[in-house]
């Protein structure tokens, strides 16, 4: 019973704090994971926002090449004359893609909801190590300042793309003009993997000690199963990023060659030291890379689950299938990394064997999406804007998921990789799919939160705009990329072959335009419904697990009762009750024996 | 309402699939194939575009379908209290890993074609990428790369034969490039450091692009190169015009 204990013991830690609380230690150094969590939340929106108007700019020019940028050009590339310089375009989808994957999609997973329902899901009163809790959103803090910092320094941000290949990434002469840039994006990178760490290892934890009496393994809600193998994820493959990280720092500032192989030299700068190689820092890179794609897809998942079989009205189809699926992407998901790196030189034989494995990670894939299909198929479904968005993610998952096998296949991969056709995958997988959970979760979670409901219509009509325009910007780039048209290219109507996809470009373009423009919609919804939305009680949704048995918002120490578990997350329309719902901690009715 | 959303989620197959059929009209597909092993990449990925587009709209039409039935405006029936299904769970499991396992084995013949036979050659040539070009050396008179005799071009021209394979040498002075010939069906990245071969057998003439598919720095974008492809008596008499006009060049040089 040593998980009663654990309890215990951080109720009163917690209680500790609550009196302490003036408002530096309540809202800004706060160790009450939920408000750490909306610290997360607030922090990555708003990096959500830079990410996307970089995303605008790199549209902008795909569309209207060299021409002026409408309102943001003047103020930004005065000296051009308010056009984008080719070395500015490098920087715009570097910085676009270093934000949104380390300052948006991990942080806002991982951190904000990882950190404010892990203690609630599990029934437990905060997390293992808060202080340690604390620590992890204030080590974004250097990140954010080292990533936001580099555009303003002689030289401008990194532009050596979000993977950062030496040589030039390492060689300041491959890239002249630029200077420490690229050294304070790899120190933000650092600083954000630390506070990763320093969450998983929190998260483990939480997840393995605190859990509520009766609370099981599997009796976790998706979301917590989900959040668990994220965390062990992080906390087997950070390591590799941060010494390759130091290592490639070490490259640029102390002259060692780890990435640099001997005599290698660009515009007639003094040739490196070298003895060592590019593929290195490849195989290093994506050794953590790799992963992380399913760090930042797999809670998005558990969230999914959990709200598709909340509105289903129905136990979630396949509960353990779906649990064995997450652990056999997470143990594939290790030995994946080559296949970035078919056309990278890499020897053909290994990269035959990456395949193989590629190919084999398809299948947990598969058959999450038909459990999500078996869960809807005889529910009595609410189309609120929550179930909408774990919908539409479901719907699209499908095609990122499937476009993956295209890459995949080796000889096919030797035409696309570096096309639009990746940039389409990725595209579904992160932003259709992990951006779409993340907003079904904001409108599902949000009367926990805050108390207060989330207005509906204007949920569903932000629904409906991001929908449509996502699918118009990104689904044309599939068709891009079978014409080979590449990625990271400020003009690519130099050539030829390209010529004539100019005018879909434009059209793609207004459509990202309309997409972040919806935002406003939700941004507006957000902050007016946290005010003035109608309140909501414990539970709006008629869910089961522990957090909607928990007051809007949870206090200190979360629950005012000790939480007893009694069965799984899932029982919706059981036989055994009255009511469409059956919350886990709810005693069963008295009959004799025991189940 | 409900409804209006079950058709919004109907849409996503028929638009997809309905793009992918009208894009060849506005020539937005596959560039021309001139190689002759092009033909296995593109049969490749039209045979994957049919297994994934089958199961795309199986199941897209599955979502569409359930989302119809089983809303709860529309459905009298309450909801079925399952928790899943064993047989069908190991069907779904084994169908597609044994799809997934057929593509990865029938695969594997074009990519070691494409990478692993080398033909047992003299190299055609030499390529080498550095910011913002392609180089190219080929052989002289006696035939063997890097003697004093070399064509050397910095032009971004490259000529090659049709007709016969085609042995390149290609590496890089500086940083990451990717030397990429869509009409080809060819990328391969060129690394500092290190020689890579790469090979094809062009069936017909021609000029094309050559295009950098690795981030290279600023000037990306324009590192641009044209290949054109002749017969092997055009590009004899290519190769000897362009060696006559290079001696006399390094004559008129000396001569100074």
């Amino acid at each position: 019973m040593s998980t009663v204990t654990a309890d215990t013991h951080a109720h009163e830690h917690a209680d500790e704090h609550a009196h302490a609380g003036g408002f530096l230690s309540t809202y800004v150094f706060s160790l009450d994971h939920k408000i750490i969590g909306l610290q997360f939340l607030f922090s990555t929106l708003l990096w959500f926002v830079v990410g996307g108007l970089l995303a605008l700019a790199v549209r902008w020019q795909l569309a209207y090449p060299w021409s002026d940028m409408p309102i943001f050009g003047k103020l930004l590339f005065a000296a051009e004359g308010g056009q984008i310089a080719p070395e500015f375009y490098t920087v715009l989808f570097t910085m676009h893609a270093t934000v949104m994957i380390f300052l948006v999609i991990i942080p806002i997973l991982a951190g904000a909801f990882g950190n404010y329902l892990i203690p609630l899901m599990i029934g437990a009163d905060d997390m293992a190590f808060p202080t340690l809790n604390m620590l992890s959103y204030w080590f974004m803090w250097p990140a954010f300042l080292a990533f936001g910092a580099s555009f303003f320094v002689e030289g401008g941000a990194a532009g050596a793309g979000w993977t950062s290949y030496p040589p030039l990434s390492v060689l300041n002469s491959a890239s002249p003009g630029s200077l420490n840039g690229q050294t304070l994006w790899l120190i933000g990178l650092l600083c954000v993997g630390v506070s990763s760490m320093m969450g998983s290892v929190n998260y483990l934890t939480t997840i393995i000690q605190m859990r509520a009496p009766g609370m099981t393994m599997f009796r976790l809600p998706m979301t917590i199963w989900a959040m668990f193998i994220t965390a062990v994820l992080q906390a087997f493959a950070l390591p590799v990023l941060t010494a390759a990280g130091v290592m490639q720092i070490a490259d640029r500032e102390l002259g060692t060659g780890f990435f640099l192989p001997e005599g290698v030299a660009a515009n007639n700068a003094l040739p490196a030291a070298g003895g060592g190689h590019p593929i290195l820092w490849q195989h290093l890179f994506w050794f953590y890379s790799h992963p992380a794609v399913y760090i930042m897809i797999l809670p998005a998942m558990g969230m999914v689950s959990d709200i598709i079989a909340c509105f289903s009205r129905k136990p979630l189809f396949g509960y353990k299938p779906m649990v064995y699926s997450i652990s056999g992407i997470a143990g594939l998901g290790f030995i994946v990394w080559g296949h970035h790196m078919f056309v990278s030189g890499m020897n053909p034989m290994l990269g035959m064997t990456f395949m193989v494995t590629t190919m084999f990670i398809a299948l947990p894939s598969a058959i999450k999406t038909f459990n999500w299909l078996g869960t809807v198929w005889g529910g009595r479904i609410q189309f609120t804007t929550a179930m909408l968005f774990a919908l539409s993610f479901v719907s699209m998952f499908i095609i990122g998921g499937l476009s993956g096998i295209f890459m995949a296949a080796t000889p096919v991969d030797i035409f696309i990789h570096d096309t639009y056709f990746i940039v389409a995958h990725f595209h579904y997988v992160l932003f259709a799919g992990t951006a779409m959970a993340v907003w079904g979760a904001i409108y599902f979670w949000f009367p926990k939160m805050f108390g207060r409901m989330m207005n509906e219509f204007w949920g569903k009509v932000h629904f409906f705009f991001t929908f449509v325009f996502l699918n118009c910007t990104f689904y044309p780039m599939h068709i891009l990329g079978i014409v080979g048209f590449p990625r990271r290219l400020a003009d690519p109507y130099h050539y030829e072959t390209f010529r004539h996809l100019l005018p879909l470009n434009q059209f793609m373009t207004w459509c990202a335009i309309g997409m972040v423009a919806t935002q406003i919609i939700f941004a507006i919804n957000f902050f007016s419904s946290m005010f003035f939305g109608k309140k909501a009680g414990r539970n709006p949704w008629h869910a089961n697990s522990l957090e909607w048995m928990a007051p809007s918002p949870p206090g200190h120490g979360n629950f005012d009762f000790q939480p007893i578990v009694y069965r799984g997350p899932y029982e919706y329309a059981s036989p055994e009750v009255e009511t469409d719902y059956y919350p886990q901690t709810q005693p069963p009715p008295e009959k004799q024996g025991d189940d | 309402m409900n409804r209006f959303w079950c058709i919004v989620f109907l849409l996503v197959p028929i638009m997809g699939v309905a793009t992918f059929a009208v894009a060849p009209y506005y020539n937005i597909w596959f560039p021309r194939d001139v190689s002759t092993h092009g033909i296995t990449i593109d049969n490749l990925f039209m045979f994957i575009l049919w297994i994934t587009g089958i199961v795309f709209i199986a199941t897209e039409w599955a979502l569409f379908q359930f989302t119809w039935k089983y809303n709860a405006a529309h459905n009298p029936e309450p909801a079925k209290f399952s928790h899943g299904e064993h047989t069908l769970e190991v069907v779904w499991t084994i169908v597609p890993a044994a799809i997934l396992l057929f593509i990865a084995i029938y695969q594997m013949d074009a990519f070691a074609a494409a990478k692993m036979r080398k033909p047992n050659m003299q190299p055609t040539a030499e390529i080498t990428g550095r910011q913002f070009n392609w180089d190219v050396r080929y052989p002289g008179p006696d035939k063997e790369l890097h003697t004093l005799d070399d064509i050397v071009r910095y032009d971004g021209n490259i000529h090659m034969p049709m007709g016969e394979d085609v042995l390149l040498v290609i590496k890089s002075q500086d940083v990451l490039h990717s030397f990429f010939l869509p009409n080809l069906r060819l990328k391969q990245d060129v690394i500092p450091g290190m020689e890579q071969a790469m090979w094809f057998h062009a069936k017909d003439t021609g000029r094309f692009d050559i295009v950098c598919a690795e981030l290279c720095g600023w000037g990306h974008y324009k590192m641009k190169a044209r290949l054109t492809l002749q017969t092997r008596a055009d590009f004899d008499q290519w190769l000897a015009e362009t060696y006559q006009a290079e001696q006399a060049m390094t004559t008129a040089k000396v001569g100074q």
